[in-house]
């Protein structure tokens, strides 16, 4: 019974908390995009950035509270930081639209010239960010670290195997539901998230029932720019921030959300699970999870990992792949791309 | 007869006077990049070496010596060869102090400097397949090879009573040439190493990297890669999970900004990193706190690598590297006078008299083989946030 017990922490510890974590935050990544793409009708290759934008934000204004002695005692200060990265995320969102997007969409442009525009916009916001903050890693997590230390749960149970619980990843995944909660709500309850529904299902229709482009647009923007900046900020917190990562975390943002079904919510954020999940579990080394489960004659001599760790981004691309070629509509029916 | 070889005397010397130039030393580190900590201290004190020699007056009838900085960002080498190639064609540098990293170091020996006739001196390369490369009597390194490194490891990891480990290393030249040399003499020991897997340096997150070192098990983890990169990440994550609470830091992971970002929890964590307890780098140390030069890991060896180049050029007569190049291991290694840092005056006075010298400088300097350091290391433990020397080997 203990080294079953011990398998499953292990599992939790090394795979499924860290997983989900990711999960959440690649979950809340594919739900701006999904969200641009059923309302826009293209590929936003400028989110990683704008997710980089807002974190960027936040942390000046972490950095401003906490030189002025303000904070949140154990969580960090940087959740009470976000709303001014939000907010700055949605200026620069609504005027890249404005000089952007607007021409694009008065010539009715193909979606693929959109694409290649927002390929632009992320260079831009690249060199944007980088002439702001740096180049350079940079640390704002404050607060305790740790809900429970790997050593802590040792004695507390008593078990071979630790299980850490790090602070960042509790508040990923309770901001993660509360932001998706209020997401749902919003489209399916209120009468303007009711009418980006119709607009992004049916153009034509909605326009002829008095529902006014703009508008819905403009609301389409201000959501990702509030869900990117969530986004990147619990991913900064978990990890660091580093400009250069949110590019590298692109790829599988574009993979859960095409995986789930792009265009579709729901489909976005288990595409997110999806993708974060098998990222680790195909590279977990499952050595000792199976040397508790089996007799100890039994026990592998060798590592039992499917794939060494750097083909992480390899699987989530292979993932895309697949779907892609099986199902292009997606796990949850979203438009075929 | 006798009075004609006076005025021939006379007017040589004159002339060798009035041939007093300005000598360009080009200082090739990563100032950006993964180890961009530690470069600033190095050409700090390589330059604190060109300084002492160009206000004795004493090198090549009174020259005095420049130093001109490029990046090499440790990394990039199209980047780095690109910096060396406007350093030699365009500045005219007589020599480089430099690269830092193994990999650039590498290319820019090959692209340029052997394409030009440059001699190189580098105070931090280390991978063993240097020593191999073909370098037209051009490269030498005042650090040692990792192959060195590694039997150091080995001894010390026996001496704690290590019986398993496990290595991760910075996917390059410079993490797989330790890794392997590491892995090779350990194992030659009758250690165990469960893995060795390497780690991409610029990523966010190590936890799944971690997750597999930690599947693999071990009673500490070797992270040959660098501090201020995946090094680092990988060490914060194997804590954060409780995969390990020891770590074993080869030179790469040594320098003051390592402890101090991960805290407390480092403590107790152990590495080596060149170094020796000769005179020379007390010396050197109370040189640089006088000059106002930090000092930090691979800084000794930089000053010693510029004071090299210098004295060459003074043995061989000449600031070409064609002429100096077979004078550098003279005066690295005995017969000769000793000469400590803070003496370049003195050895550079013996050698215009034709006298030869043996450089001792701040890290014992020997050169062996190929032309690089026979490998004095100093061991450190991680101890109050702190790295402190805990012996030399």
């Amino acid at each position: 019974m203990t080294d079953f017990l011990n398998a499953i922490v292990l599992l939790l510890n090394f795979l499924v908390i860290p997983g989900i974590a990711y999960g959440c935050q690649l979950a809340l990544g594919a739900l701006g995009v999904t969200l641009i793409y059923g309302i826009l009708r293209f590929s936003n290759f400028a989110h990683g950035e704008t997710m980089a934008f807002g974190t960027m934000f936040t942390i000046l204004a972490t950095w401003f509270l906490q030189s002025n002695g303000i904070s949140l005692g154990p969580i960090p200060t940087a959740l009470l930081a976000m709303p001014i990265g939000i907010l700055a995320a949605i200026l620069l969102v609504l005027g890249t639209d404005k000089l952007v997007y607007k021409f694009y969409r008065k010539q009715k442009s193909k979606p693929v010239i959109y694409l290649i525009a927002s390929l632009g916009v992320m260079f831009f916001y690249n060199g944007l960010i980088r002439f702001i903050i740096g180049p350079d890693d940079r640390i704002f997590t404050d607060g305790s670290r740790f809900i429970i230390t790997a050593r802590e749960f040792k004695e507390m149970t008593g078990l071979d195997q630790g299980m850490a619980f790090k602070m960042t990843q509790g508040i990923t995944i309770v901001v993660t539901i509360i932001c998706v909660a209020a997401l749902f709500w919003f489209l399916n309850r209120t009468r303007t998230g009711k009418s980006m529904r119709a607009y992004s299902d049916n153009e034509d229709l909605a326009l002829l029932s008095g529902i006014n482009p703009d508008r819905v647009v403009m609301i389409a923007w201000v959501l990702t720019a509030v869900l990117a900046t969530v986004a990147g900020t619990l991913y900064g917190l978990d990890k660091s921030f580093k400009p250069f990562t949110y590019l590298q975390i692109l790829l599988p943002i574009f993979a859960a959300a095409i995986v789930g079904g792009i265009g579709n919510p729901v489909g976005a954020i288990l595409g997110g699970f999806f993708i974060a999940l098998s990222e680790v579990a195909v590279t977990f080394a499952y050595k000792q999870v199976i040397g508790y489960l089996v007799p100890e004659s039994w026990a592998p001599e060798g590592l039992v990992q499917l794939l060494s760790t750097d083909y992480k981004f390899a699987v989530s691309f292979t993932i895309l792949v697949i779907v892609l070629l099986v199902k292009p509509t997606g796990l949850m029916k979203g438009q075929s791309i | 007869m006798k009075k004609l070889i006076l005025a021939l005397a006379a007017t040589t010397m004159m002339s060798s006077a009035a041939f007093a130039e300005e000598i360009k030393i080009g200082t090739i580190l990563g100032y950006t990049g993964p180890i961009e900590s530690l470069t600033g201290p190095m050409a700090d004190s390589a330059e604190m070496a060109m300084k002492e020699v160009s206000d004795s007056g004493k090198l090549l009838g009174g020259s005095t010596v420049e130093s001109i900085r490029g990046d090499s960002t440790c990394v990039d080498s199209a980047a780095a060869t690109a910096a060396a190639e406007r350093l030699v064609t365009g500045d005219k540098v007589n020599a480089i102090m430099g690269a830092d990293c193994s990999g650039v170091t590498g290319a820019i020996l090959q692209n340029v400097a052997r394409a030009n006739g440059v001699v190189m001196i580098s105070p931090s390369a280390t991978s063993p397949a240097l020593s191999t490369a073909e370098d037209d009597g051009l490269f030498f390194r005042t650090a040692p090879s990792d192959a060195r490194q590694g039997a150091v490891i080995s001894d010390i990891l026996n001496d704690k009573g290590v019986k398993s480990v496990a290595i991760t290393y910075t996917n390059n030249d410079y993490g797989k040439g330790l890794a392997e040399a590491i892995q090779s003499n350990y194992e030659a020991t009758g250690g165990k190493v469960t893995i060795s897997a390497a780690h991409e340096d610029g990523k966010g997150d190590y936890s799944a990297e971690v997750g597999a070192l930690a599947q693999a098990g071990g009673e500490v983890l070797i992270v040959a890669g660098y501090l201020d990169q995946g090094g680092k990440g990988v060490i914060q994550a194997s804590l954060d999970s409780g995969a390990f609470d020891t770590f074993v830091l080869p030179d790469g992971m040594i320098g003051d900004s390592l402890p101090l970002a991960i805290g407390d929890a480092l403590n107790g964590s152990y590495g080596t990193v060149p170094g020796t307890d000769s005179k020379g780098a007390e010396i050197f140390d109370a040189m640089a706190k006088a000059a106002g030069v930090k000092t930090d890991a691979f800084s000794a060896e930089s000053y010693d690598a510029a004071a090299l180049i210098m004295l060459a050029m003074q043995a061989a007569k000449s600031s070409s590297s064609n002429d100096f190049k077979s004078k550098v291991m003279d005066v690295a290694n005995a017969p000769g006078k000793k000469i400590l840092p803070g003496e370049l005056a003195k050895g550079l006075e013996l050698l215009a008299a034709g006298k030869d010298i043996d450089y001792v400088g701040a890290t014992a300097v020997e050169l062996i083989g190929p032309g690089e350091s026979a490998g004095n290391y100093r061991e450190i433990l991680v101890d109050g946030q702190k790295n402190t020397t805990a012996k030399y080997r």
